[in-house]
C-alpha cells in the first residue's frame, strides 16, 4: 500500500491506503476523528466538512492522496487546550442542534468563514452555510450561535 | 397522575432508576434519543424530584433485558409516557430516601431536607447521603404513580437553562454516533441493493466473486440480499460497486409509474367512517345534499406526494454473533419490538438477541434504522465472531426507507349566512403509515423487515389493515378541533400503491391539516370574516383561542402588508388531545415564483414546560421542517425505481430561506405534558398555502409549492 502523509490538527501522519480512498475514511477509520461525517459521499451534504488550509472543504470524495502538502483541521482540532472555541462554545449555548448529525460540518463552515471575515452581514452568513444541510430544522439556532461570535466580537 | 403504560409494564423502581456508591444517579428509560432532547428533559425532571443536580445524573442507553419496555419513540409520547414514568419513579425515589433516613438518622421525617442528594435533619448535625442509603441494596419497591410531586412553585431545577445532553460531545466531535462505533476486529459492509422492488438477483459474475474472495472480501448472498465487507471501508464501498455493476437482475417489469394521484381514488380501498378520531367498522355514508339553510356550500381536493425521512446519516448498525447469542446495536426507535420481530424473522430464541439503543442521526419516524439493523444482523450471522458495521449509502436511504404516503383529501362544507359551518365532510386517502417491525399474528413482524422480502425464503409484503386506534395512521387529525355542527369523515386505506410507505413525523396529520386549514380559509373567505376571527368563532377550547390570538398578534395579522407578501395562519391541536399549535406566517412570491420565508410567529401550549430551549426547539425545528416538505419535496420514481436518489433530485430547505421566528409558549404549570414534537407539521403548510392565497391569489391545493406548481397555478 502506498504512503500518504498529511498534516491534521497541527501534527503529521502517515498512512497507508489506497491513494484514492477519501479524506474522510482516511480521518474516520485510521486517524480516529470521526467528527467528520459521512453523510452523503456526493459532496452534496456538507457533514463531511474539514478545514483544509483554512477553507471549507468537503471530504467525502476528493482523495486523501490531494491534500497532501495541506493544513487539515477538523472539528477536533477546534478546541484548544480542552477549551471550546468561541463558535464552538455559542453553538452549545445556543442549543444550535438536534440530532447533531451536521453540526460538525456547520462549526466548520463558519469557522472558515469568521476566519476570513470577521465581522460577516446576514446574507454572507447565509451563502457560507448554503451548501450544508440540515434536516432537523436547526437552521435558526446555528445562525444565532454564529450571530453571538460576530456580535460578541470573538 | 394517570397509570401509564410504561409503569404497568415496568412497575419496579430498579429498573427506573440506580444511586452508585459515588452519588451518581442513572436513569433508565425505554424511550431513546433522536435528537428531541428527551434525555434532557428527563434528567431535568429526575433531578427535580429528586433534588440531585443535574450533572450527577446519567441517562442510560437503552437495551432490551435491561431498560423498561416502553414500545417504539413515537408519536410524541415520551414526555407523557416516559416523563411521567420517570417522575413518578424520582417522587418515589425520594419519599422512599427520606423514611430510610428517618430511620438511620433516629428522627421524624417532617424534620428532614434535601439538598443534592444529601439528606439532613434540621433538629440535628448529622446527615446521610442517597447513596450510602441506598447504593448497596437498591431499592425494591414498586413505582408508586400516585407519590406526592414536587409543586411546580418549588422548582429549583426546571425552568432553569441547560445545555443539551450530548451536544458537547457533538459540537467537538468526539465518538457519538453508532456510525463513529469501533470495536477489534471489526468489518466494514454494505449491500448490493436491487436497481428497484422488483427486480431479483439472478447471478453474479464468477470471476468478481472469486476475484473478491481472493482479496479477502467476505460476500454474503441469501437469494436477492447480497452484501460485501471487508475490513477497510472504502474497499467494501468499491467491491459493492463492483457487485452491483456487474451482477444480473431479474427487473420483473419494474413500478408502476401511473399517476398517484388517479390510484389513490381508483385503487381498491377500505373505506371506514371516523368519529371522534375513531374509525368505525361500519359502512361510509354517502354525501348528502348541503342542508336546506345553507348559504354557500364549497368543495376542493388537495393532496400531498410520497415524503421521504431523508435523515442526513444514512442508517447503519453493528452486528456481532458468537455461539447463539446475536448482539445489535443500531438506532432503532423500538429496540423491543425490533428484537421481537428479529427473533421470529431468523427464528432465534428471543434471549438470545440483544438490541442496544445508539443515536443515529435523526430520523422522524421510521426510517432505515431498523432494515440496517436486520442488514447487519444477516451479515453477522454468516461471519461468526466479527463484528458487523453496516452503512447505508446515501442512494440506499434515499430509495430504500419506507416513505411516508401520497394522500388526498376531499373537502366539502356548507355555511349558514352567519358564516356557520353546518356541515362538513373529509374524506382522506393514503397507503399506510403502520409498517414499523411490530410483531403481530400470522407473521407480520418480519414481513415489515425489508431485508426479509429479498432472502431466499422470502417472506411476502404484508397487505396493510386499518388502523383503528384514536387519531393514528392516515386518520390522525382527520376530525378537526372545530366546533362544526355536523361532520362526515371518513379514512380511505388504499391499497395496491406503488411505494414502501411507513411512519413518518405526523403521520396523516400533515396533510390533514394542511387540507383542513387550507379549507377553513376558503370558507372564511366565502363568508367574508376575517381568517382568525372565523376560526375563533368556531373554537371553544380557550387554550386553542389562547395560542391562535397568540400567533396572530405576534405576527402583526391585520397590518398592512406590502405588496407582493401575505399573511397566513393555521391552527391545530395534535391528535386533538396534545400540544396546540399555531403557526402565522409573512412571505413573498418572488418574480421567479419561489416562495421567500420573511418572518414566523409560533405559538405553543404543551402543558408544563419542562426544558423551555428544549420545547422552543421542537416548535422551531418542527415548523422549519415541514416548511421544507411543503415547499421542495417530492419523491420521484418511474418504471426504472426511484428517481429522487440524491440531494439534488430531492432538494429540501437551506439556509437562503430561513425567516425569522418568534415562539410564544404558553407555559401552564400543573396541566401536564403534552408531546410537542409534531405539534406544527400541519399547521405549518397550512399557513404557508393561505399566506401564497393572500400574496397571489392563488389557491394552491397540492404540494410542493415549487416555482413550476406556482407558475401552472398562474396559467390555470
Amino acid at each position: 500500500m502506498p504512503k500518504i502523509s498529511l498534516k491534521v490538527n497541527g501534527k503529521n501522519f502517515t498512512v497507508e491506503c489506497d491513494p484514492a480512498t477519501p479524506l474522510l475514511y482516511v480521518l474516520r477509520n485510521q486517524l480516529d476523528l470521526v467528527g467528520a461525517k459521512l453523510g452523503c459521499g456526493l459532496e452534496q451534504c456538507g457533514a463531511c466538512a474539514v478545514l483544509v488550509d483554512g477553507e471549507d472543504a468537503l471530504t467525502c470524495v476528493r482523495a486523501a492522496s490531494e491534500f497532501e502538502g495541506t493544513e487539515i483541521t477538523t472539528v477536533e482540532g477546534l478546541a484548544e487546550g480542552g477549551r471550546l472555541s468561541p463558535l464552538q462554545q455559542a453553538f452549545l449555548e445556543e442549543g444550535a442542534a438536534q440530532c447533531g448529525y451536521c453540526t460538525a460540518g456547520l462549526v466548520v463552515a463558519a469557522t472558515a468563514l469568521l476566519e476570513k471575515n470577521s465581522k460577516p452581514d446576514p446574507g454572507e452568513i447565509r451563502d457560507a452555510l448554503q451548501e450544508h444541510l440540515c434536516r432537523c430544522g436547526s437552521h435558526l439556532r446555528v445562525l444565532k450561535a454564529i450571530d453571538r461570535v460576530v456580535d460578541g466580537g470573538a | 397522575m394517570p397509570h401509564s403504560a410504561s409503569l404497568k409494564k415496568s412497575p419496579r423502581l430498579d429498573k427506573w432508576i440506580s444511586i452508585a456508591g459515588n452519588g451518581r444517579v442513572l436513569i433508565h428509560t425505554g424511550k431513546v434519543d433522536i435528537g428531541q432532547r428527551i434525555s434532557t428533559a428527563l434528567a431535568l425532571i429526575a433531578a427535580e424530584e429528586l433534588d440531585v443536580d443535574i450533572s450527577r445524573i446519567d441517562i442510560a442507553r437503552t437495551e432490551t433485558g435491561i431498560d423498561p419496555d416502553e414500545g417504539i419513540t413515537s408519536g410524541s409520547n415520551s414526555m407523557e409516557e416516559a416523563g411521567n414514568a420517570v417522575r413518578a419513579a424520582a417522587a418515589t425515589a425520594r419519599r422512599h430516601l427520606l423514611s430510610l433516613a428517618a430511620d438511620a438518622l433516629g428522627v421524624d421525617v417532617s424534620t428532614l431536607e434535601i439538598s443534592n442528594g444529601l439528606i439532613q435533619s434540621r433538629n440535628t448535625n448529622r446527615a446521610i447521603t442517597y447513596a450510602e442509603l441506598i447504593a448497596d441494596k437498591g431499592f425494591e419497591i414498586d413505582v408508586d404513580p400516585e407519590a406526592p410531586l414536587k409543586e411546580p412553585k418549588s422548582y429549583g431545577i426546571i425552568g432553569k437553562p441547560v445545555v443539551t445532553r450530548g451536544l458537547k460531545e457533538i459540537v467537538t466531535g468526539q465518538p457519538y454516533f453508532v456510525q463513529d462505533m469501533k470495536m477489534p476486529g471489526m468489518l466494514h459492509a454494505r449491500i448490493v441493493r436491487p436497481p428497484h422492488y422488483k427486480a431479483r438477483l439472478t447471478g453474479l459474475d464468477p470471476t468478481v466473486e472469486s476475484r473478491l474472495a481472493e482479496g479477502g472480501f467476505e460476500i454474503v448472498q441469501d437469494g436477492s440480499f447480497l452484501a460485501v465487507s471487508c475490513a477497510d471501508e472504502f474497499a467494501a464501498v468499491k467491491a459493492a460497486q463492483k457487485l452491483f455493476e456487474t451482477s444480473d437482475w431479474d427487473l420483473g417489469g419494474g413500478l408502476e409509474s401511473q399517476d398517484v394521484y388517479k390510484r389513490l381514488t381508483a385503487n381498491e380501498r377500505l373505506s371506514l367512517p371516523v368519529v371522534e378520531g375513531v374509525p368505525q367498522k361500519k359502512a361510509v355514508e354517502p354525501l348528502g345534499p348541503p342542508p336546506t339553510n345553507a348559504k354557500a356550500t364549497l368543495s376542493a381536493r388537495y393532496e400531498k406526494p410520497y415524503l421521504m425521512h431523508g435523515s442526513i446519516g444514512p442508517s447503519a448498525a453493528i452486528a456481532l454473533a458468537e455461539g447463539d447469542k446475536l448482539k445489535v446495536w443500531c438506532h432503532s426507535q423500538g429496540v423491543y419490538v425490533l428484537r421481537a420481530s428479529l427473533a421470529e424473522a431468523l427464528g432465534m430464541e428471543i434471549e438470545n438477541l440483544f438490541i442496544v439503543h445508539v443515536p443515529g442521526s435523526g430520523c422522524y419516524g421510521h426510517n432505515g434504522a431498523d432494515d440496517a439493523a436486520v442488514d447487519a444482523a444477516l451479515i453477522a450471522l454468516k461471519l461468526p465472531g466479527r463484528p458487523i458495521l453496516l452503512k447505508w449509502t446515501r442512494e440506499d436511504e434515499h430509495a430504500w426507507e419506507p416513505y411516508a404516503s401520497c394522500m388526498a383529501m376531499d373537502l366539502t362544507a356548507s355555511i349558514d349566512s352567519d358564516g356557520k359551518v353546518i356541515a362538513w365532510s373529509q374524506d382522506t386517502y393514503s397507503d399506510t403509515f403502520g409498517m414499523r417491525p411490530r410483531p403481530e399474528a400470522g407473521g407480520a413482524g418480519p414481513a415489515r423487515l425489508l431485508p426479509m422480502q429479498y432472502r431466499k425464503d422470502a417472506v411476502k409484503p404484508l397487505v396493510p389493515q386499518p388502523n383503528m386506534s384514536r387519531h393514528s395512521g392516515l386518520h390522525r387529525n382527520l376530525d378537526p378541533l372545530y366546533c362544526f355542527e355536523s361532520k362526515r369523515l371518513t379514512k380511505n386505506l388504499v391499497r395496491n400503491l406503488p411505494l414502501r410507505t411507513s411512519a413518518l413525523r405526523t403521520l396523516g396529520a400533515f396533510a390533514n391539516v394542511f387540507a383542513i386549514e387550507s379549507f377553513v380559509d376558503e370558507l372564511a373567505e366565502e363568508s367574508g370574516i376575517d381568517p382568525v376571527a372565523f376560526r375563533l368563532k368556531h373554537l371553544k377550547d380557550q387554550r386553542a383561542k389562547d395560542v391562535l390570538q397568540a400567533a396572530a398578534d405576534k405576527l402583526g395579522w391585520g397590518s398592512d402588508v406590502s405588496d407582493g407578501r401575505g399573511h397566513g395562519i393555521a391552527f391545530a391541536q395534535y391528535k386533538n388531545i396534545q400540544a396546540y399549535a399555531a403557526v402565522a406566517v409573512e412571505l413573498e412570491v418572488n418574480d421567479k415564483a419561489e416562495v421567500i420565508l420573511h418572518r414566523v410567529a409560533l405559538a405553543g401550549d404543551a402543558g408544563q414546560i419542562v426544558d423551555q430551549a428544549g420545547l422552543t426547539a421542537q416548535y422551531e425545528g418542527g415548523f422549519l421542517q415541514a416548511a421544507s416538505w411543503t415547499l421542495y419535496e417530492e419523491v420521484t420514481f418511474d418504471q426504472t425505481g426511484i428517481t429522487s436518489r440524491d440531494w439534488e433530485s430531492y432538494p429540501i430547505l437551506r439556509f437562503d430561506n430561513i425567516p425569522e421566528i418568534d415562539t410564544v409558549l404558553i407555559n401552564r404549570p400543573n396541566e401536564r405534558f403534552l408531546g410537542a414534537g409534531e405539534a406544527v407539521s400541519g399547521p405549518t403548510a397550512g399557513a404557508i398555502s393561505n399566506a401564497i392565497y393572500m400574496a397571489t391569489g392563488l389557491r394552491l391545493r397540492r404540494l410542493p409549492f415549487t416555482p413550476d406548481m406556482i407558475r401552472a397555478a398562474a396559467l390555470q
